[in-house]
C-alpha cells in the first residue's frame, strides 16, 4: 500500500483524513485508486482529458515526479506520495 | 456578480464563518508587506476551525518568483510541504495564505482566482508608500471568491 498525503484544502473530500493508503504500482495507479475511493476529489486532481491538473504537484518522497518519471513514477509499499496545490497569484 | 465575475457580491452567496486574526499574526503580515514593498510578499496562516476561524499564527515564506515580483508571487512545493508538516507538529490547521498587493487594492485578481483552492482563507493586504492601506480576507465558495468577515 502506498501512503498518500492529502493537502488540507482537499481534506473535505476525504472525510478530513490527511493520510490515505492506496494501491501501489505507479503514481497514476495510486491517484486513480484515491479518486475511486473519493469521487469528489477526482475533479481537483484531473482535468477533463484525464491529465493531472496543471496546478497540482505530486511529490514522491521529496522529489517532484516531473524530475522522475511523471505519472509513471514507481510507487512502492513504503513510498510517501504528497499531493501539493501550487500556491501562486498576484495583481493584474 | 460584478465586473470581475469571479468575485461574489455581498449577500449573493451564503456567508462564510467569520475569521479572527491574532494581533501577533496581524503584525507579522503587515510588517512583511511593508518590508517587501514594492514586491509582493507571501506566507502561511495557521490556527483552528470552529464557529469562528481563528488565525493564530502567520509565517512568512519566500516569494520564489524571480521576475515581475512586484506583481506576482509563488510558493515552492517544498515550502508548502513544510507548512503542512509544521501544522501537524504544532497541532494547528493550515488555514490559508496571505500575500500583498503593492499599489493595488486588497481584492483578488484573476491570477489569484485561477490558482485558488477550496477551504483556504486568502488574506490580501494592499500596501502603498510603505503603509498598509487595507487588509481583507477571501475564500473560494461555489466557484467564486467570497469576502470573509474579519472579527475585530
Amino acid at each position: 500500500m502506498a501512503k498518500l498525503i492529502i493537502p488540507t484544502p482537499l481534506r473535505k473530500f476525504t472525510n478530513d483524513q490527511a493520510l490515505i493508503y492506496t494501491e501501489s504500482g505507479s503514481v497514476l495507479e495510486a491517484l486513480n485508486s484515491l479518486a475511486a475511493l473519493f469521487p469528489e476529489l477526482k475533479e481537483h486532481l484531473f482535468d477533463d482529458q484525464g491529465s493531472l491538473r496543471k496546478f497540482i504537484r505530486i511529490y514522491v518522497g521529496d522529489q517532484d515526479i516531473r524530475e522522475l518519471n511523471n505519472e509513471k513514477t514507481a510507487v512502492g509499499s513504503t513510498t510517501v506520495v504528497s499531493i501539493i496545490p501550487a500556491i501562486a497569484g498576484g495583481t493584474e | 456578480m460584478n465586473a470581475e465575475n469571479f468575485i461574489a457580491e455581498p449577500g449573493l452567496v451564503e456567508s462564510l464563518r467569520p475569521v479572527s486574526i491574532s494581533q501577533q499574526a496581524l503584525h507579522i503580515i503587515e510588517q512583511h508587506g511593508v518590508e517587501d514593498y514594492p514586491y509582493e510578499c507571501c506566507g502561511f496562516l495557521f490556527g483552528a476551525e470552529g464557529n469562528v476561524r481563528v488565525i493564530q499564527e502567520a509565517k512568512p515564506v519566500l516569494n520564489k518568483v524571480t521576475e515581475n515580483r512586484n506583481r506576482r508571487f509563488e510558493i515552492s512545493p517544498k515550502d508548502y510541504l513544510a507548512a503542512e508538516l509544521y501544522a501537524v507538529k504544532n497541532d494547528l490547521t493550515l488555514l490559508g495564505v496571505y500575500h500583498s498587493h503593492p499599489d493595488h487594492p486588497a481584492v483578488p485578481s484573476i491570477h489569484d482566482f485561477k490558482q485558488a483552492v477550496p477551504f483556504f482563507s486568502y488574506i490580501i493586504i494592499s500596501v502603498s508608500d510603505n503603509h498598509v492601506q487595507s487588509l481583507r480576507s477571501w475564500q473560494l465558495s461555489d466557484g467564486y471568491f467570497v469576502e470573509e468577515k474579519i472579527n475585530q
